[in-house]
């Protein structure tokens, strides 16, 4: 394994660890006298009403795949970016046509008014 | 350190382009074209489908050898182009007995027609795959576009379901087809079936136990578009369910791509598994036959009967597979000229009966057709003539070539059960025809059927009886492809 | 045991119990979320094991995007369907494919049939490392399943908005 790799370790122990003991500190030493007001999911705001699980808009899950695609399409970017200087003017020209047909799905999806919340 | 990146060579895939600017100009074009007009959609994609046709038809001068491409990721040879011709043609028919069958079920979205050429599209690249990395991409591509458009008509409750028992069966398939491809890449270390033959040759690892797993997997990832037993039990539904031009581009096209590459990847990457897929084969061949043939006659709704019956014709088409000589690969091509004529016509016919309220589909509906229009019987008689297999249709000329192939490869059995299925298929076949001449009419309301459906039906019922009474042309074309394909192995 | 071992059984370990937590939680709510434990927990070998591009997509893609999807599918169905139990026995079967998967893995590397291609991270190395390697093959070599792959991505779109958007036709 690359040496690299060991400050994220390093990151992902102080971020667990950061968490871990703040919640334990303020457990063990904050004072506990709770009140009706202190208990409610906010203090100062609307107190939700019924369950949070409602059923969702079928357009949100249109949103989150179009998310998806997208993402998988800037997924192929990356190796192509890291490798661009070598690929020079041909490698240009393959991720012009890639995008092109990105470009076609972008307008499509606009055209056909997927954007718009309804 | 710069690569050079070798340049493909371009003109090899010119069809494939034209396609993709086709169909994204289709798509892009539909958004300005009012929702009561979207029959110019159609017109533009037949247009487009046609001069598509012809590009790919001037390649086959050239293509006396086979010539690879992007590193020899793609291939272009006259098998390829043969099948590309067949699914051209399939969608050229689909658009056209498409246009008024679409007004009918008030379906008014430009994309079926895009999807139409994705699915073309997908089905081309898949038959030029020379790596299997392309095949699967080009399997996935026809099979999402196949998916969407069984399900097209989404207030129809049996056709959604139809949908999704085929999404839902085609990406569980998918997934093993993919594990097959990864198998055969741990075994022989390359997914290029020319590579992966040479590895196989070089340290004789025909049998690999890896390599036969992968071997069933590829079997049954390609079998489902095949619907060949034990892969058959969504085709009922889905020509079922889906919009009836649907099914019979379902009934033909798919399964020819998917024969396609399973001859490619049976004869040109794992050849020396010849012993194993043979036994394999073998008993795929005599289930999906047989069960095709007993089930379909066992149907009342002719949209049903078909799927039976596509499956059993499946069944025929593997014999020609399993001979793996050159007669067999001419009889598989052109049995699915064949096939795309009598099927894409008996399908033609139901949707000529689609009237308000009334699908056309149940053998009822035939009742008495040859007394209220006697040609519109007499054209479904040669396309179930040529669906049996009766002289003087292509259909026979097709099941005469796939018969001889097997005879020579010495498969004496299988060829005296398909002789026996087609006597069972006889039966069924018979059902219709007796309905439309021995039954009498009921009263229904007028038929109105577009110009662009009798266009159709005129040209598969004439192509159905020119190539049964003169094969030559087409049979010399078949030759030329299987030759070819042939070559390559030795 | 070097470190690299060390780690890669520790987030082996910790995905095959992130996956089984997947499997048994009641809630569809809560495996999804396990789910998201189980990726990452993939990534992590994937970066052991010197492929960082796709330790990334994993992350990006899967744990991001794919997951994200599961859980809008999640609140899309009825509130009170969320609680599942198995009632039929399916997990027979299952627990027996899983089984016999096992034993195809163990039975292909103890029976060394898989074909080395020479020295892999060699080879990585001297492309500059994984995501270079990759991208190396993939614009040269496969450039064209890469075009191909933007066609798919295409008609999935497609597909998705025809099936998914109600008020196209109405």
């Amino acid at each position: 394994m690359k040496d690299a790799y060991w400050p994220l370790i390093l990151v992902l122990l102080l971020a667990v660890g950061f968490g871990v003991v703040a919640v334990l500190m303020s457990t063990l030493l904050g004072p506990k006298k709770p009140d009706p007001i202190k208990l409610s999911p906010y203090e100062c705001g609307v107190d939700p009403v019924g369950d949070a699980r409602m059923p969702f808009f079928v357009h949100y899950y249109v949103v989150a795949l179009l998310f998806l695609i997208f993402d998988i399409e800037v997924v192929f970017t990356y190796p192509w970016a890291v490798y661009f200087k070598k690929l020079g003017l041909f490698g240009l020209l393959e991720m012009v046509v890639f995008i092109a047909v990105f470009l076609a799905i972008f307008i499509y999806v606009w055209g056909r008014g997927a954007l718009e919340w309804e | 350190m710069n690569v050079t990146v070798p340049m493909p060579n371009l003109s090899l895939v010119v069809p494939e382009i034209l396609m993709v600017i086709l169909a994204c100009g289709l798509l892009l074009v539909d958004l300005f074209i009012p929702k009561d007009r979207k029959r110019v959609v159609g017109y533009i994609a037949l247009a487009g489908v046609v001069v598509v046709g012809v590009v790919t038809a001037a390649f086959w001068g050239k293509m006396a050898q086979p010539a690879t491409t992007f590193s020899g990721t793609f291939v272009l040879d006259r098998f390829a182009l043969f099948f590309k011709e067949v699914f051209l043609f399939t969608t050229g028919i689909t658009i056209l007995i498409s246009l008024k069958y679409l007004e009918i079920e008030k379906v008014s979205l430009g994309e079926y027609y895009a999807l139409m050429l994705f699915c073309t599209l997908g089905m081309m690249i898949m038959v030029s795959g020379a790596d299997l990395i392309v095949i699967y991409l080009g399997i996935e591509t026809m099979a999402l576009s196949v998916y969407v458009l069984a399900g097209f008509m989404k207030f129809d409750h049996k056709c959604t379901e139809a949908a999704l028992k085929y999404f839902l069966l085609g990406v569980f398939i998918s997934g093993i087809l993919l594990y097959g491809i990864t198998l055969i890449y741990a075994a022989t270390g390359s997914t290029q079936l020319a590579q992966v033959a040479a590895v196989i040759k070089e340290k004789g690892l025909a049998k690999n136990p890896l390599l036969v797993l992968a071997m069933f997997m590829l079997a049954a990832g390609l079998g489902l578009e095949i619907a060949m037993a034990p892969f058959h039990f969504w085709a009922p539904d889905v020509y079922e369910g889906a919009p009836t031009p649907i099914t019979a581009f379902i009934s033909v096209a798919p399964k020819a791509a998917a024969f396609a590459a399973l001859v490619r990847i049976f004869y040109h990457g794992i050849q020396l598994l010849e012993p194993q897929w043979q036994i394999l084969l073998w008993i795929i061949c005599a289930v999906t036959m047989t069960i095709g043939n007993v089930t379909a006659l066992m149907q009342q709704n002719v949209k049903r009967m078909l799927a039976y019956s596509s499956v059993a014709h499946a069944g025929y088409i593997l014999l020609g597979v399993l001979a793996a000589n050159q007669v067999g690969v001419q009889g598989i091509a052109f049995y699915f000229f064949a096939y795309a004529f009598m099927n894409m016509g008996a399908f033609g016919l139901v949707i000529y009966l689609r009237r308000e309220n009334i699908v056309g589909d149940d053998i009822d509906d035939f009742k008495g057709l040859a007394q209220t229009h006697p040609l519109l019987a007499v054209i479904m008689v040669v396309f179930l003539l040529s669906l049996a297999g009766i002289p003087p249709t292509a259909g026979f000329v097709g099941k005469f070539l796939l018969f001889a192939a097997a005879i020579k490869a010495g498969f004496y059995w299988l060829v005296a059960l398909a002789a026996l299925n087609s006597v069972v298929a006889l039966f069924y076949y018979f059902r219709i025809a007796k309905a439309m001449y021995m039954q009498s009419p009921e009263p229904l309301p007028q038929l109105s059927p577009g110009r662009g459906l009798v266009l159709a039906l005129v040209v598969v019922g004439v192509f159905t009886l020119f190539f049964g009474i003169y094969p030559q042309p087409l049979m010399s074309l078949a030759k030329d492809t299987a030759h070819t394909f042939m070559m390559f192995l030795s | 045991m070097s470190w690299s071992q060390l780690f890669f059984y520790v987030f082996a370990v910790l995905a095959v119990i992130m996956s089984l937590m997947v499997v048994t939680r009641r809630k569809a709510i809560h495996s999804a979320i396990f789910l998201i434990l189980a990726f990452i927990c993939f990534a992590a070998t994937y970066i052991v094991m010197n492929a960082e591009l796709l330790a990334a997509i994993q992350v990006l893609v899967y744990a991001g995007g794919v997951v994200g999807l599961i859980i809008f599918v999640i609140m899309l169905v009825k509130a009170e369907e969320d609680e599942v139990r198995q009632t039929h026995g399916q997990w027979i079967i299952a627990a027996f494919i899983a089984l016999i998967l096992v034993v195809e893995v163990a039975f292909v590397f103890l029976g060394n049939l898989v074909q080395r291609t020479g020295n892999l991270a060699g080879k990585m190395a001297q492309a500059g490392g994984n995501t270079e390697a990759v991208g190396l093959v993939l614009y040269t070599k496969y450039l064209f399943p890469f075009e191909v792959a933007s066609v798919l991505l295409l008609a999935a779109m497609i597909g998705a908005i025809v099936l998914a958007k109600y008020k196209l036709e109405r």
